[in-house]
């Protein structure tokens, strides 16, 4: 089995607030992010697939065909956008780093052929990122030694 | 804003996880007092310097549960940030492993012990599962740790 990764940026705002919570917790949990006005990041998506190459292609997948999915599914979607208002499958949800990374399996998983999406790797910053797996396929992230001392 | 604590949409068959990056710098000396001064020189190299030397060490924490529809959040960032500086980074941030760190006094400070000694420290995170911890030593050497139930018991 070989893993293919093709990474997209895309740049949006966002804001965390819970309506179902009062102002003040809203400031206590989820504090700067609370901001009024929202703040936006440049996040960073790493997309990978799972196959074997094809004998014929060469290719676990079509690299032109992820990367036309890619922009139509998301880069149109949520680039340049505010998640809070513009992207409808995150209505009604925080906008949290984890909330986008599902949002993007599940818009990605359906047209992927069956089984070959497997990670999705959302950053919002350098320092921070959410992955998402189908559980049962591929949590094996064995831990290894990346490179020799 | 519709209510944001819906629940519908979420597949329990997708695992999220969370991973956040720290930052920290200490100095080591890579010495096992068992060897003579020959082994471990021819061991350890450079590393062996009598006066050690430090790098800037960047650990990367990885932890996996549900995502509170509350939050959006598997957990509260602040959370975690102030359990791996309590946990962590007070007892390595600018420090010598060696002289400073009591886990190190008859351990190496290699990278692949510091992972151990760090698992050990964050796997009682009270929020959410610890999957795995990842430290570059520096940009080209980096080691990870997901748990063997030996953490803890290191010589």
């Amino acid at each position: 089995m070989v893993l293919l990764t093709r990474k997209i940026e895309f740049s949006a705002s966002h804001r965390y607030d819970n309506p179902n919570l009062s102002p003040e917790e809203n400031r206590r949990v989820f504090g700067k992010c609370n901001n009024p006005h929202g703040h936006g990041h440049n996040y960073t998506l790493e997309v990978t697939v799972e196959g074997d190459p094809s004998p014929i292609t060469g290719m676990v997948l079509d690299l032109k065909d992820l990367k036309e999915l890619l922009d139509r599914e998301i880069m149109q979607r949520m680039d340049h956008r505010n998640l809070n208002v513009e992207v409808p499958e995150l209505a009604g949800k925080i906008p949290t780093c984890e909330n986008i990374a599902l949002v993007i399996w599940n818009l990605l998983e359906p047209k992927i052929p069956a089984g070959k999406l497997h990670r999705v790797r959302l950053y919002e910053s350098a320092d921070l990122f959410a992955d998402c797996y189908r559980a049962a396929a591929s949590n094996g992230h064995a831990p290894s030694r990346k490179a020799g001392k | 804003m519709a209510l944001a604590n819906n629940t519908s949409s979420v597949d329990p068959g997708i695992k999220v996880e969370l991973g956040r990056r720290y930052r920290f710098s200490a100095s080591h000396r890579l010495h096992n007092a068992s060897l003579s001064e020959a082994a471990n020189h021819e061991i350890y190299g450079k590393c062996n310097n009598p006066h050690g030397h430090g790098h800037n060490y960047i650990l990367e924490v990885t932890v996996s549960g549900p995502v509170d529809p509350a939050t959006g959040m598997i957990a509260n960032l602040a959370d975690l940030d102030a359990f791996v500086e309590r946990q962590v980074l007070n007892d390595y941030d600018h420090k010598s492993f060696n002289q400073d760190v009591p886990a190190f006094r008859n351990v190496v400070p290699t990278t692949e012990n510091l992972c151990i000694d760090i698992f050990r420290r964050l796997k009682t995170f009270p929020v959410a599962k610890l999957e795995r911890i990842r430290v570059d030593e520096t940009g080209n050497n980096s080691f990870e740790y997901a748990g063997d139930n030996t953490e803890g018991g290191q010589p």
